[in-house]
């Protein structure tokens, strides 16, 4: 069971490549963008464009246009054609593309071999599993597995309900870097755990920290993504990306989901601490540097909330505590010795 | 701190002399967060921000009203919040002394240079250091500064009704209208019904404003965000009650032996600093049984401390049994397992087989935490030999042994242990007055002594087997005495804490965690209902300006809604409302064209 687990693995990741390699020719082939806008106009939409643009992106088409008073039409218009006739003229690239039902068949490979991808990935956590006959999160290499299970568990929700084809290789690129690094660096074999790690809420504390850590994963990516878009809107392959602040709606979207996971996490994490050692918080490595994550991620939220710090502010906000995220997942487990060292490399 | 201001998305769609759009941002936003906007937007207009009118108050009075808006405002709070997450990171990167004392040491040793300057700047116990303090103390204080109020505000928008409706509501971002036949009275009575049905908080508006309805969801967005905030601060307090009134301390407990939680049972004690150390929580327990299983690894698999113990100083005796992740609790005091080992059972008798000495010695783990391989020492100051010399040098035996618990597979489980056992005469140094360690020997004034036993005559290291037989026993020690070590049991290392704030803290971050699930999750959103009367066919334009105004007997009514978000998007949740209150309320059938162009007009 374990070799045909590692066997999995390996299809997974290769099976993500493809997709990976797929998505990247779909954002790259493209049609281009609608003629009557520049791409670079996308951020600078009127505020009604924007808006029934938005309608589209949830879903809700059939609502009242905002035409109401712009446009002088009927007080109550036959309102799906008010959105769609919005759209159609505003919808930035990437977005009208997929309204418009443009889905090539380099998109439905990339995002079925995905979807492939990710059962492989379910059937190698389950394997994993049920070979070492314990929950599959026990070392450093089935966290990583999990945790790049959630990412892409994450963009194939995005993929349906936002039509993010535009996030593809963004979060594939890494994914199969990250299983990668896992499946030669960090792995074990499974095995049975030490006494210490075997607990209830040790269980529940890895898993709210592996599924806060996608979630956190793919918000990085938006983040830097918005990033890139908001300084260079018209920059290669940038300008084949939705407008920026879908991406800063996104990344916060994704952050208030994850945020309270993290805090679950750590005060899961606590709670068993108090079991295990006597103490809840102990500045410990490891718990220095989810604080560090939780502080800046709650600066994040509250960035977002200011006036002066909206966008890229508190992109950077984002960013940052992504990147304390990795220093806390890779630095802390690998270099610095603490009470976490479980992570069996090394 | 966490209050949105509008976002940039929703109340973009409506123009800013709205009077709505006013009313929500003066009504809604908490001073500190009015006061950034404003600032950001007199910054972006070039304007100096604006300034509250200057009354009598002196400029002492008004500097101190400015550095306290200052700091409860959220650049600051923000400033802060990175501040501090840039504060903890050289805790992880340098040892702790809290944590780990003996690195810290180790660290001061291997940097001579730069360790004493660092050790200056708390860069060993960042977290208790005065700049790391300081910048929680100023968060809190941010924090505080901002909640209070705020929570003033929210009972009060909790005990107001709904502001009043706009005077448009199917402008606003998400708004429809319709005309029906009922009456507008009866018709913003079915609309409140059918908004209180999807839980609003939804009133008849004031009749002077016109027939509207008022309606209002998501209050508890607020009261999470509060709650929130309100947790973070209790968790505080409960750490500070635990750092004071707390403490935690360990012992070594070999089988067999009885441990009462008293000040001088402790091998190691910490107490806060308002802790009364002569009054302990009384309690004892006596540990039966120690076992530790391996696997093939060597990696532990299970310890099991079976135990017999006594709440009180008199209390009924229970027996208990304690695991690693599993601690015994005496009231708010906790013990838990953190080591265990081996001691030997050493016993000394004289060459008419006396015994002169009998004891379990604890021996100590070396180079981990697992009992491979540990380090024994035997201090025997009255062995019964006497003193030399014109000096009355006295002749006191110490043995210092390293014990092996499986020779042949070398885990830490005990298979015919073994002990590699020195022999010493000489002066302990033990009278002297100066403290020593129990685990160490002084070796100035000790002669090594040379024995017979199991690895032969004539040694200088014994093997010793453990065990009773002869392979158990050392001889040719001074006067005939004689060593078998002739058992061995397992000790356990007990770390007693005692943490009176940890029940604040913990019932404290579940409520965070309550709180901020809520803010995060609920959008506050409004929704306005406007019945006007409108007249029949005969009409003329500007008669559905005002209810009621048009002489004649209005035959239908104009129905307008609409609704706002702070943040996010409830078109969806609108387009669904409008749809019940659209069943509720039938549309009459179409107008003419000459009719429709006529409210398009009013409107």
């Amino acid at each position: 069971m374990s070799k045909l687990s590692d066997h999995l693995f390996l299809v997974t990741i290769l099976v993500y490549a493809v997709a990976m390699v797929a998505f990247a020719a779909d954002l790259a082939f493209r049609r281009q963008v609608v003629p009557i806008f520049r791409s670079g106009d996308v951020i600078r939409r009127t505020p009604q464009a924007t808006r029934v643009d938005e309608r589209e992106l949830v879903g809700a088409g059939v609502s009242t246009g905002p035409g109401g008073r712009s446009s002088s039409l009927p007080v109550d218009p036959p309102r799906s054609s008010a959105a769609s006739a919005g759209s159609s003229g505003a919808g930035g690239p990437g977005e009208g593309d997929d309204a418009g039902g443009h889905f090539t068949w380099l998109a439905r490979a990339a995002v079925g071999l995905t979807a492939l991808g990710w059962l492989i990935h379910l059937a190698t956590i389950v394997t994993r599993g049920i070979a070492a006959r314990r929950v599959p999160w026990g070392n450093m290499f089935e966290f990583s597995t999990v945790a790049a299970f959630i990412c892409v568990t994450a963009f194939l929700v995005l993929l349906a309900k936002q039509r993010a084809r535009w996030l593809g290789t963004f979060v594939l690129l890494p994914v199969v870097l990250y299983l990668g690094l896992a499946g030669t660096v960090l792995y074990k074999s499974a095995g049975p755990l030490v006494p210490a790690l075997n607990s209830y809420w040790l269980k529940i504390h890895v898993l709210a920290a592996i599924t806060a850590s996608g979630l956190f994963f793919v918000s990085g990516i938006v983040a830097l993504l918005y990033l890139a878009k908001s300084y260079r809107p018209d920059g290669p392959m940038l300008s084949r990306l939705p407008a920026a602040e879908k991406l800063d709606r996104i990344t916060y979207g994704i952050v208030a989901l994850s945020f309270p996971i993290w805090t679950f996490a750590v005060i899961a994490g606590a709670i068993w601490a108090e079991a295990a050692w006597g103490r809840y918080w102990g500045w410990d490595p490891k718990e220095t540097w989810s604080f560090i994550t939780w502080v800046i991620y709650a600066g994040y939220l509250h960035a977002r909330s200011t006036a002066g710090w909206r966008g890229r502010r508190a992109a950077w906000f984002a960013v940052a505590a992504f990147a304390a995220l990795i220093v806390n997942y890779y630095v802390v487990n690998i270099w610095i010795v603490g009470l976490h060292s479980y992570a069996g490399v090394g | 701190m966490s209050v949105e201001t509008p976002s940039s998305s929703v109340p973009s769609g409506v123009p800013i002399d709205d009077p709505v759009d006013r009313e929500w941002e003066s009504g809604l936003e908490p001073a500190a967060v009015r006061r950034d906007r404003e600032a950001a937007e007199a910054k972006a207009a070039g304007t100096p921000a604006p300034r509250r009118p200057k009354g009598t108050r002196s400029r002492a009075v008004a500097t101190l009203a400015a550095a306290w808006r200052q700091l409860t405002s959220m650049r600051t709070a923000l400033l802060l919040l990175l501040l501090l997450a840039v504060a903890a990171v050289p805790g992880s990167i340098f040892p702790q002394r809290p944590v780990n004392p003996l690195r810290v040491d180790q660290y001061l040793q291997q940097h001579p240079s730069i360790g004493p300057f660092l050790d200056r700047l708390h860069a060993f116990n960042v977290f208790t250091a005065p700049w790391f303090s300081a910048i929680y103390v100023l968060l809190m204080v941010s924090l505080v500064g901002c909640v209070v109020p705020r929570l003033r505000m929210h009972i009060r928008t909790l005990l107001a009704p709904p502001p009043k409706a706009p005077a448009h509501p199917a402008r606003l971002p998400v708004g429809t209208s319709w005309t029906t036949d009922l009456p507008p009275d009866q018709a913003v009575a079915e609309a409140r019904a059918v908004l209180r049905k999807a839980r609003f908080r939804a009133v008849l508006g004031d009749p002077a404003n016109g027939t509207t309805v008022a309606a209002e969801k998501g209050l508890l967005r607020e009261t999470g965000n509060l709650l929130f905030h309100f947790s973070l601060i209790a968790v505080l307090v409960g750490i500070a009650i635990g750092s004071l009134f707390g403490y935690s301390g360990s012992v070594l407990v070999p089988e067999g032996r009885t441990f009462t939680n008293t000040l001088v049972a402790y091998d190691a004690f910490t107490p806060g600093a308002r802790v009364d150390q002569a009054r302990l929580q009384p309690f004892s327990f006596t540990l039966d049984d120690f076992s530790a299983r391996y696997r093939a690894s060597g990696e532990p698999a299970d310890f099991v401390a079976a135990l017999h113990y006594r709440t009180g100083f008199d209390g009924p005796e229970h027996t208990g049994v304690l695991k690693v992740n599993k601690p015994l609790t005496f009231g708010q005091t906790k013990v838990y397992l953190t080591g265990h080992g081996y001691a030997p059972h050493f016993v000394l008798r004289d060459r008419t087989g006396r015994v002169v000495f009998d004891d379990y010695v604890p021996c100590t783990p070396r180079g981990g935490t697992e009992p491979v391989r540990s380090s024994c020492t035997v201090k025997i100051p009255d062995a019964g030999l006497a003193p030399k010399g014109q000096l009355k040098v006295p002749q006191q035996l110490a043995f210092r042994a390293s014990l092996i618990a499986d020779p042949v597979g070398g885990t830490p489980e005990l298979k015919g242990p073994q002990l590699q056992l020195s022999s010493f005469v000489g002066d302990l140094h033990l009278d002297e007055g100066t403290p020593q360690n129990v685990y160490s020997l002084d070796p100035s004034g000790l002669d090594p002594i040379r024995t017979t036993g199991a690895g032969g005559s004539n040694q200088l290291i014994q093997t010793v087997n453990v065990g009773p037989g002869p392979d158990g026993t050392v001889s040719a020690l001074p006067d005939g005495l004689t060593l078998s070590v002739d058992g061995i049991r397992d000790w356990s290392v007990f770390a007693v804490k005692h943490d009176p704030g940890k029940s604040l803290v913990l019932i404290a971050a579940v409520l965070l965690l309550i709180g901020l699930v809520l803010t995060l999750t609920i959008r506050r959103r409004r929704i306005w209902v406007r019945a006007v009367a409108v007249p029949g066919s005969s009409g003329g334009a500007g008669g559905a300006e005002g209810a009621g105004t048009v002489g004649a007997a209005p035959s239908r009514t104009l129905l307008e809604v609409g609704g706002v978000a702070r943040v996010g998007d409830i078109s969806a949740e609108f387009d669904e409302l409008a749809a019940r209150l659209r069943h509720r309320l039938p549309e009459s059938p179409a107008p003419s064209t000459a009719e429709r162009e006529t409210r398009v007009e009013a409107l």
